[in-house]
């Protein structure tokens, strides 16, 4: 507790992220109304008049849906970052263990990635698995492996120069083992205020990709898509476009602050 | 320095405002003679001989081309380029008596020739022509002289005359047909002047018009073609659009009532919204279950929830603008728990799972969703699948039949007869309603084809090959001063010869 308090960056980032992920993981065992149950003749009623957060065009409960959204938009970006973050790693660190030509493959193949923006990607995608839940996470996660993997590289090498590792090379460890005792403990620390980062850019890109009509597909509300359907009555019921737009600034400032926060906790430099 | 820039600039952006501003009454003032219209689909090509997209139509047909016959406001065929015709005995013979006088824009006369070419075009064997099954029955086109036309049909064609009033039967010239795609040139009250991709079309009053007496009031029309609907409501508020005869959104019309500047008017279309199913596949091929499907759907509340309330739900294939229309939603009204039951007895009562094939258009979207709830409600799982409209449905779809149930916005009027086609998207086979349907052709007689039609209505009714959900409304914004526009939509079209501003 005194630590957080001597962070307040970190106290924000956690309180804000901690009550969403409470929020999405609730949303799976309660909601105030199932969040795909339609009821027209409510439909577009403003906030509190019907339900705590109004009804959207079909008269489902906003709150509802803005819950089930969480979990749609979190369970997603953090799989798309896991598998992105756990891939992009292990190819920076082999690149790093490896050197020079592989190295340099490696780099070239992230730069290719990193060259294709990941929504016209999961739009290729989409083509051919149909838009959803996998096609989302591949698309996302896809464009995370570089950025870990550059990341990975050039704290690998750092590392790869230290004198204990020279000690270990002139010992004749292997580079598996180097790598997995001195140099991965070693860059840890960034990997993890990385993901933190990428999470919160997970989100943006998740609600963008639904927004497009290639995240999941309906019922199953996700923060992007209800923008997208609030577009033509943004003048008629505000709210329908104010609370998810709303909730995805949340979710971003949250991991971006909760970035922020433990960059300052766990990096010494920066201190 | 930066800031002074910047005040320059807002000080130059604002005597530019100023000055747009106070010019607006000046133009006001003296009577205009050209109108805006938007649409918001731009058509590929200007040519409705040639290609099926309605947004041909609604560009060239009656404006740039006139037909042998052609199709009131009311739906009702009229003579056009044919002032008369005598239909002999046996129905098999028509014989058109042609209207002297007529040009083309480039100058050409339009005789019997011309009208011999343009139907053989139309018929021949390398026609591309959309509705060419409509020339199917006619056996050879004979000219006695210039402005007679004989056409003589291997059978009795009762709507000969409606199908010739189409877009897709548009006399066309023998010199400038192959060029029609994108420089159109008809015999209609306005010429073409100019196309930009992307943005408009630009029509112009023909001086020299065949009827002096409905030659048209304005000197020029301009469709301007916006595809979102937030950025067609801002045009037509910012004046830039004198109207939207067909808006996009209806949940945005609202903000237009009671508007001192634009009227609202809502009239029918022929576009009937309708979930096919694939009557080939299972469980679909069984009558209890498409009928169970019908009666989970509450189509009062689909409209109201897709398309804020504007819209007539239908319970066959017709719109209330065609002849012999009859109110079936009370065959398979809603009713869950005899669906239920239904299911139940078809050997369904734990339900199924299946596709819908969605176009990504508003209404089908939403009224996808909302079907998507209530057959929940009856325990059957339907899942969306986002279909791209035309391309990838068009080869799904409608040409390889490969989908359980998809939804779509039928535009074509009087287009019943698509169930009697085979191969259909449909897979619907029924020898009696194909009689039927045959009966309508062997007379021309209007009541009785009326009957004929209310038959075939009701064969379908029963049956649900597809689910009939509702038609689609006109919703039609335009300038208060601006009077002529057609309110409802027999046929797809934006007819401009009546169009002026009032005073």
């Amino acid at each position: 507790m005194r630590i957080l308090a001597r962070y307040p960056i970190l106290l924000a980032g956690a309180l804000i992220t901690g009550s969403l992920i409470l929020t999405a993981v609730l949303s799976l065992v309660w909601t105030p109304l199932p969040p795909a149950q339609i009821n027209i003749l409510q439909r577009l009623k403003p906030p509190l008049e019907q339900g705590l957060l109004g009804t959207d065009q079909f008269g489902r409960d906003m709150a509802s849906m803005l819950m089930a959204g969480a979990w749609n938009s979190l369970s997603t970006a953090f799989l798309a970052v896991a598998a992105g973050a756990s891939i992009g790693s292990v190819l920076g660190l082999l690149a790093a263990a490896g050197r020079d030509l592989l190295q340099t493959v490696l780099m070239r193949i992230c730069d290719v990635i990193f060259a294709v923006p990941p929504i016209l990607s999961a739009m290729v995608l989409g083509a051919f698995l149909g838009a959803g839940r996998f096609t989302a996470i591949i698309a996302i996660g896809t464009f995370m492996i570089p950025v870990f993997a550059r990341l990975t590289l050039a704290g690998a090498l750092q590392i790869w120069t230290r004198p204990y590792v020279l000690a270990a090379i002139g010992m004749g460890r292997s580079a598996l083992r180097i790598t997995l005792v001195h140099v991965l403990p070693n860059i840890s620390n960034q990997i993890i205020v990385q993901v933190t980062i990428q999470l919160g850019l997970a989100i943006l890109t998740e609600a963008g990709l639904s927004f497009l009509g290639l995240g999941l597909t309906p019922p199953a509300p996700t923060w992007g898509r209800m923008l997208a359907d609030a577009q033509t009555f943004i003048g008629q019921a505000p709210w329908l476009a104010v609370l998810p737009g709303a909730a995805t600034l949340m979710a971003v400032i949250g991991f971006s602050l909760l970035g922020d926060g433990l960059r300052e906790l766990l990096d010494p430099r920066s201190r | 320095m930066r800031i002074r820039k910047f005040f320059g600039a807002a000080a130059v952006f604002g005597s530019v405002l100023f000055a747009t501003l106070s010019a607006a009454p000046a133009v006001e003032a003296t009577p205009k003679t050209s109108v805006t219209l938007g649409m918001s689909i731009e058509p590929a090509g200007l040519d409705p001989t040639i290609a099926a997209p309605v947004a041909i139509g609604q560009v060239t047909w009656q404006n740039i081309f006139e037909g042998l016959t052609t199709i009131d406001r009311n739906g009702a065929v009229q003579p056009q380029l044919a002032e008369s015709w005598e239909i002999s005995e046996d129905g098999r013979t028509y014989t058109f008596k042609l209207r002297p006088g007529v040009t083309f824009h480039d100058g050409e006369v339009f005789d019997s020739s011309v009208a011999k070419f343009a139907i053989d075009r139309a018929r021949g064997e390398d026609s591309v022509n959309p509705q060419k099954r409509y020339f199917q029955t006619i056996e050879s086109v004979e000219t006695p002289d210039p402005q007679t036309l004989v056409l003589k049909l291997r059978e009795p064609t009762g709507s000969l005359l409606y199908w010739l009033a189409w877009p897709s039967s548009s006399m066309v010239g023998t010199k400038s047909a192959d060029n029609n795609k994108t420089t159109p040139v008809g015999t209609g009250p306005f010429t073409f002047v100019n196309w930009s991709k992307g943005e408009k079309v630009e029509l112009a009053r023909n001086t020299n018009y065949w009827n002096k007496g409905e030659a048209a009031k304005l000197e020029t029309a301009v469709f301007r073609f916006i595809s979102e609907p937030q950025a067609q409501a801002a045009a037509l508020k910012a004046g830039d659009i004198d109207g939207f005869p067909e808006f996009a959104a209806p949940e945005l019309m609202e903000s237009f009532e009671g508007d001192d500047r634009h009227v609202t008017v809502i009239g029918d279309t022929e576009m009937k919204v309708v979930a096919g199913m694939n009557n080939a596949r299972k469980p679909f091929d069984d009558a209890r279950v498409r009928e169970a499907l019908m009666m989970a759907l509450d189509r009062n509340m689909i409209v109201e929830g897709a398309w804020s309330g504007y819209g007539t739900p239908i319970g066959s294939h017709y719109t209330s603008n065609d002849p012999g229309y009859v109110d079936l939603t009370g065959v398979y009204p809603y009713n869950p728990e005899k669906a239920k039951a239904l299911l139940e007895e078809a050997g369904y009562g734990n339900g199924f799972t299946f596709i819908i094939k969605a176009p990504q258009m508003a209404y089908a979207q939403r009224t996808a969703q909302i079907m998507q709830a209530m057959f929940a409600q009856i325990g059957v799982t339907m899942n969306i699948e986002t279909t791209e409209f035309p391309a990838k449905w068009v080869s799904d779809v409608f040409k390889a039949s490969d989908y359980d149930m998809t939804i779509v916005a039928h535009a074509e009027p009087m287009d019943i007869d698509i169930y009697a086609r085979d191969p259909y998207y449909f897979n619907y086979k029924n020898p009696s309603f194909n009689e039927v349907l045959g009966k309508v052709q062997q007379t021309t007689d209007p009541d009785e084809q009326a009957a004929l039609y209310a038959e075939a209505q009701k064969i379908l009714a029963q049956d649900v090959p597809a689910l009939y959900l509702f038609v689609m409304p006109k919703l039609g914004v335009w300038d208060k001063k601006l009077r002529g526009l057609w309110e409802n939509e027999p046929i797809p079209s934006n007819v401009l010869r009546e169009v002026y501003w009032e005073e």
